[in-house]
């Protein structure tokens, strides 16, 4: 298939007014400081409810346009010219970019408006806000770029971003370790990206998408191969995939609208955007699909395990994002129709997840900050309409119709156990349809010991109370997301995403090990046994302290030792090899740096001894050097040297 | 017996030595008949009208290319070049030394024979106006370096030789504190410098011997067709190059530069430090390119060592200097080392880079200079390095304009000091003398030492008791030091005008 992406003209040629609205704002807010304190937050609110709003209006001239030509490329001017090397400061706005911008654009204004409520008290609100808009302008050129190198520039805009945010309450310093750990283990992830877009340099001379993609076919299976895991090194690391997921949790020590936004409904699934808009990459080589299929598969079995371990309400709900998020790189490592399901998902998943995160923070605005759910119970009489959209939050992730989770993930099973390779069917279907046994599991106990069941509040928490209106309209707005989008998703994004995956989403006719009508029964079979559970279970309330359990719920709690591991085999040789460094450094290399320092002072002072200041030396040492030059000559001259 | 013929003298191209020579015996008359109040003014206007006068002629005579006087003097694209620096470097230097504000009476005594300690000597010390003699003999001795860069005969060389030391010689007596000091290093100067003369004399003897003839171009073709014994040639090659290396500093003939640099007054050093060395490379350049290039083969290797013995001495002397001026004494050994390596590329772009390294580093070392004459005690300037310490909390500005010079001799990009290294080193790799340029930059790094200890002593050094005050500086000394730091900056940033200048001019006529 050949690539091309049509110019931007008339209304489309303003594309970059979304990037710039923000941007804008961010600059702003950071350079008025405190003058802004006042007002800030609302310029803040309004910049991204304006780009929301012109993004609804690129997004209906996109729809006008034939769907063959639909998109809208817009070179703005030459970024980088050294050598060969050209890229563009360009904007693509295709059905693709377009889906992404209005869940951003739109999702993110609902969340900057819940945290005007949210963050009321804090004395940082204006810088708050300046570096959350500065988070949209970034992830929405990662996501508008028409080139790798503008990708990665939006890519590292949301990755600084999020670090000034993870960080917010740089005092605490948890918080402050957390936004390293997250800037440390993304930077293992860019390197990958990086490196990967020096390769397509290297190889094909251009970095633009549509250069690159076509010139997919040109290239060896073993580089698309290292091309396409070096991009997904990258994707890992943004997305919070094995093996680099362990940011993504402790990243939670961030303000709830960060953890709403960033962790849970734009920036973490950067990873996927990659994937999906690299389509021609990854479909391009079936061993670089398996790897994408398994790294999905095994991350979300993983969420799902550890995330029915935790205490923590956020954790739990971060854990569940690394879940959800393995199901979407398991859709666009099926590849074909499959990435359009993935998509879905991602836009579902965009909207219940940020609704539950809100609802947490709801909760936690109510009782404290406090986190910890073997605290929380009974809140559903206390907090009516937290209790609701979170429930309905609850029914989409678990999947229960007609509510958007099962639109968009039962499709991604059924997709995986239509895998062709019979064995790879079944393990990968597999641990999709037990993934949704455990989220059903986790999720509910979740629900069911914050909401109902006895009050287990600690003795200072006695007054549980609604959060104020500008919270829960956010609120009720992406519950009714959560409720009808699925439906309407499923519906029409595969064909809206037609033209940039270029095959048209798999009819159910496909030829699966099980049947599509089997598969569907049991995934909700699953659902209900692991929600039917965990309702039994956790109804009567829990224990307040943790309790000595087997080896499968203690390395849950410890997230399955994989920081353990990472500790292990990376932090300790780390810090052994820094050791060993500033040994030999001290020892070795400053101690030759002295000596050698040491040795030139010592000649120096020697040396000015015969500086003696007077006459007759100095021609002595004239007369010698003279008789050395001409001497040197002569025995040039008469062949001793030579 | 035929009658004496003159040879044709090509007066357009004589002409900037002969209106610095004409200028300089007017100066003379000027000493008898302008009232002693007046004096200074007068002298100082018609030392600059006169250099502005000559760069006016060089920049006339820039397309001459043409050997006169009976192949005594050649004017070619080098001879025009280095006469244009030495006239502007030199310009600048007179500003430096026509300075009276920063001092009493100015950096010179009025009577340099008097007795030192005596109640005159107090006298003049306190505030007398300085000699004014200074100005004619600045002139002579400029007028003697144009000759000497343009000298096509070896004897015609010898004079020009003595023309510019004789004035150099008065000129470092001439100090108004530390008289001392200053007569010392007067006489070692003149002692020393005598010898290395004697050297050069000899050595033009014996080459007169080899091939027949003083001009360069006989000498050339003499070594092309030896008709007589090859160790005279090579005898008196290494005289020759003796006496041109003593002026040149190069190590082991460096012996007097240190002496003579802290004891002359700061003005003449820096006069010394810029045009003497433009001065007395350009004649190296000369004598070596066009008379010697045949055998180029059999001097490489012997100036290349004395190149990287001049580089380490430098180098590695300055690292234990307590005394500013004598740093920069060695300081200036070490680049003397480096525009060697320059010189013994011997190709186009050795030549080009040479020049181009002359001009940088003389703006360079001129802005150094007059930097050490503003920091000041009451028993004049304060060169002790000691007396440097936390002057960056007293006087910021001038601590900074320091720091940046002085990054500039390290080499550091974006100033001209980066620019004119890269420029020689290049050179001499593609003139196949790699090894010089290992050496070069070994000493670079050696060499970077004592600057930025300079550099932390001004700035994170407590101030002491005994930190100086700095002079503000008059307005020929604000004028030299914004000349030097923004020509350092300039050939630093956009070097190329300058070095396509040096390229056109790079071709010696024979």
């Amino acid at each position: 298939m050949e690539h091309t992406f049509a110019p931007a003209t008339g209304v489309l040629s303003n594309i970059w007014l979304l990037v710039a609205v923000p941007l804008a704002s961010a600059t702003i807010l950071l350079l008025l400081g405190k003058r802004s304190d006042r007002w800030g937050h609302w310029l803040g609110v309004a910049s991204v409810a304006a780009s929301f709003v012109l993004g609804l209006i690129f997004f209906v001239n996109l729809s006008g346009l034939d769907p063959a030509r639909r998109s809208a490329e817009l070179s703005l001017w030459d970024f980088i010219v050294v050598g060969d090397l050209k890229v563009d400061f360009g904007l693509l706005f295709d059905p693709l970019a377009g889906v992404f911008v209005l869940l951003i654009t739109g999702v993110g204004s609902l969340i900057h408006l819940y945290a005007v409520g949210y963050m009321e008290h804090d004395p940082g609100r204006r810088k708050f806000f300046a570096y959350f808009n500065l988070f949209v302008s970034a992830m929405l050129l990662l996501v508008l770029g028409n080139n790798y190198v503008m990708l990665y520039f939006g890519w590292e805009g949301v990755g600084l971003a999020s670090y000034l945010l993870i960080s917010f309450w740089y005092t605490r310093p948890s918080a402050a370790t957390a936004g390293k750990k997250a800037f440390l283990m993304n930077r293992v992830g860019d390197a990958g990206l990086a490196i990967g877009i020096f390769l397509m340099f290297t190889e094909l001379g251009s970095t633009q998408y549509d250069d690159v993609f076509n010139g997919v076919d040109s290239m060896a299976a073993g580089t698309i191969l290292v091309m396409g895991i070096l991009l997904l090194l990258g994707a890992c690391g943004k997305s919070g995939q094995f093996p680099l997921q362990a940011w993504l949790p402790d990243a939670m020590e961030g303000p709830t609208p960060v953890s709403a936004l960033i962790h849970a409904a734009t920036m973490v699934t950067a990873g996927v955007y990659l994937i999906a808009r690299s389509n021609p990459i990854f479909s391009a080589n079936t061993t670089l699909q398996l790897v994408v299929v398994s790294i999905g598969a095994i991350t979300l079995l993983m969420g799902c395990l550890i995330g029915a371990a935790k205490d923590d309400i956020k954790r739990i709900l971060a854990w569940s994002t690394v879940s959800q998020i393995g199901y979407m790189f398991l859709g666009v490592g099926l590849g074909g129709g499959a990435y359009a399901l993935a998509i879905i998902h991602l836009l579902a998943h965009g909207f219940f997840k940020a609704n539950m995160f809100l609802g947490a923070g709801s909760v936690m605005h109510g009782m404290h900050d406090q986190v910890d759910i073997r605290r929380f119970g009974g809140l559903s009489k206390h907090m009516k309409i937290t209790w609701l959209t979170f429930g309905t939050g609850w029914l989409a992730i678990i999947g229960i119709p007609p509510l958007s989770g099962y639109f968009s993930k039962e499709p991604i099973i059924a997709a995986a156990f239509e895998r062709e390779v019979v064995w790879e069917a079944w393990v990968f279907g597999g641990a999709a349809l037990l993934g949704a046994g455990l989220t059903a599991f986790y999720m509910t106990r979740l629900f069911v010991l914050t909401f109902h069941g006895p009050a287990r509040w600690t003795e200072d928490n006695q007054h549980p109370h609604e959060s104020p209106a500008i919270m829960t309209i956010p609120l009720i707005l992406l519950a009714a997301g959560s409720i009808g989008a699925g439906y309407l998703m499923s519906t029409s994004v595969p064909d809206w995403l037609n033209p940039v995956f270029g095959t048209a989403a798999a009819e159910g006719e496909a030829h699966g090990v099980l049947s599509h009508a089997v598969i569907t029964i049991l995934s909700l079979l699953v659902t209900v046994i692991g929600a039917g559970l965990a309702w039994a279970l956790f109804r009567k309330g829990t224990a307040l302290e943790p309790e000595p359990a087997g080896v499968l719920v203690t390395a849950a709690r410890r997230n399955l030792y994989t920081d353990a591991f990472n500790e292990a085999v990376f932090e300790r040789p780390g810090i052994y090899l820094t050791r060993a460094l500033v040994f030999l450094d001290n020892k070795g290399i400053d101690g030759l740096v002295n000596g050698i320092a040491a040795g030139i002072g010592g000649g120096s002072g020697r040396l000015r001894r015969l500086q003696t200041g007077f006459v007759r030396s100095y021609a002595l040492s004239m007369l010698t050097g003279a008789m050395l030059v001409v001497g040197a000559f002569l025995a040039i001259q008469l062949g001793w040297l030579a | 017996m035929d009658p004496l013929k003159l040879p044709p003298i090509d007066y357009g191209a004589l002409l900037p030595m002969l209106i610095l020579f004409g200028a300089a015996c007017l100066g003379v008359l000027v000493e008898v008949a302008v009232p002693r109040r007046a004096r200074n003014a007068v002298q100082l206007s018609l030392a600059l009208i006169a250099v502005v006068a000559a760069l006016v002629a060089v920049v006339l005579e820039r397309g001459t290319r043409t050997i006169t006087i009976g192949g005594a003097v050649a004017v070619d694209g080098p001879t025009l070049f280095l006469q244009g620096a030495i006239l502007v470097l030199g310009g600048v230097s007179l500003m430096l030394i026509g300075e009276r504000s920063v001092e009493r009476g100015g950096a010179f005594v009025s009577e340099a024979a008097v007795t030192v300690g005596s109640q005159r000597d107090m006298q003049q010390t306190s505030g007398q106006p300085g000699a004014t003699e200074v100005y004619p003999l600045s002139v002579f001795a400029l007028g003697g370096m144009l000759l000497f860069v343009a000298a096509n005969d070896l004897l015609t060389m010898f004079v020009a030789l003595e023309v510019f030391s004789l004035p150099l010689y008065l000129l470092c007596a001439l100090a108004r504190r530390r008289r001392l000091l200053s007569q010392e290093a007067a006489l070692k100067y003149f002692l020393l410098g005598s010898y290395a003369s004697a050297f050069f004399l000899f050595g033009v003897a014996f080459i007169y011997g080899f091939a027949g003839g003083i001009q360069l171009g006989e000498v050339h073709e003499a070594v092309a067709n030896p008709q007589r014994s090859e160790v005279l040639l090579y005898v008196g090659l290494g005289m020759v190059a003796i006496g041109l290396l003593f002026k040149a500093a190069l190590a082991p003939f460096h012996v007097w530069t240190p002496d003579v640099y802290q004891g002359a007054p700061t003005p003449v050093t820096a006069f010394m430090a810029a045009c003497t060395k433009v001065a007395a490379f350009g004649a190296l350049l000369r004598v070596l390119y066009v008379a010697f290039e045949g055998v180029r083969w059999d001097f490489q290797p012997v100036l290349g060592g004395i190149a990287v013995l001049t580089m380490f001495i430098g180098a590695v002397l300055a690292v234990t200097q307590t005394d500013l001026k004598r740093l920069l004494a060695y300081s200036s050994i070490a680049n003397a080392g480096y525009l060697m390596v320059g010189v013994l590329a011997l190709n186009d772009e050795g030549l080009s880079s040479t020049m181009f390294y002359l001009v940088a580093y003389g703006f360079s070392v001129l802005a150094a200079f007059a930097i050490i004459s503003l920091v000041r005690d009451p028993d004049g300037e304060a060169t002790h390095l000691s007396k440097w310490a936390g002057i960056g909390r007293k006087s910021p500005l001038l601590a900074g304009v320091f720091t940046f010079i002085l990054l500039a001799f390290a080499g550091i990009p974006l100033t001209s000091g980066f620019t004119s290294k890269f420029a020689v080193f290049g050179a001499a790799v593609e003139g196949g003398q790699t090894w010089l340029v290992i050496f070069g930059v070994i000493t670079s790094m050696l060499l970077a030492f004592p600057y930025l200890r300079v550099v932390v002593l001004m700035w994170l050094s407590e101030p002491g008791e005994s930190t100086p005050a700095v002079s503000i500086p008059g307005f020929l000394t604000s004028a030299v030091l914004a000349l030097g730091v923004i020509v350092t900056v300039a050939l630093g940033v956009v070097p190329a005008p300058l070095i396509e200048l040096t390229r056109d001019a790079a071709e010696f006529v024979r």
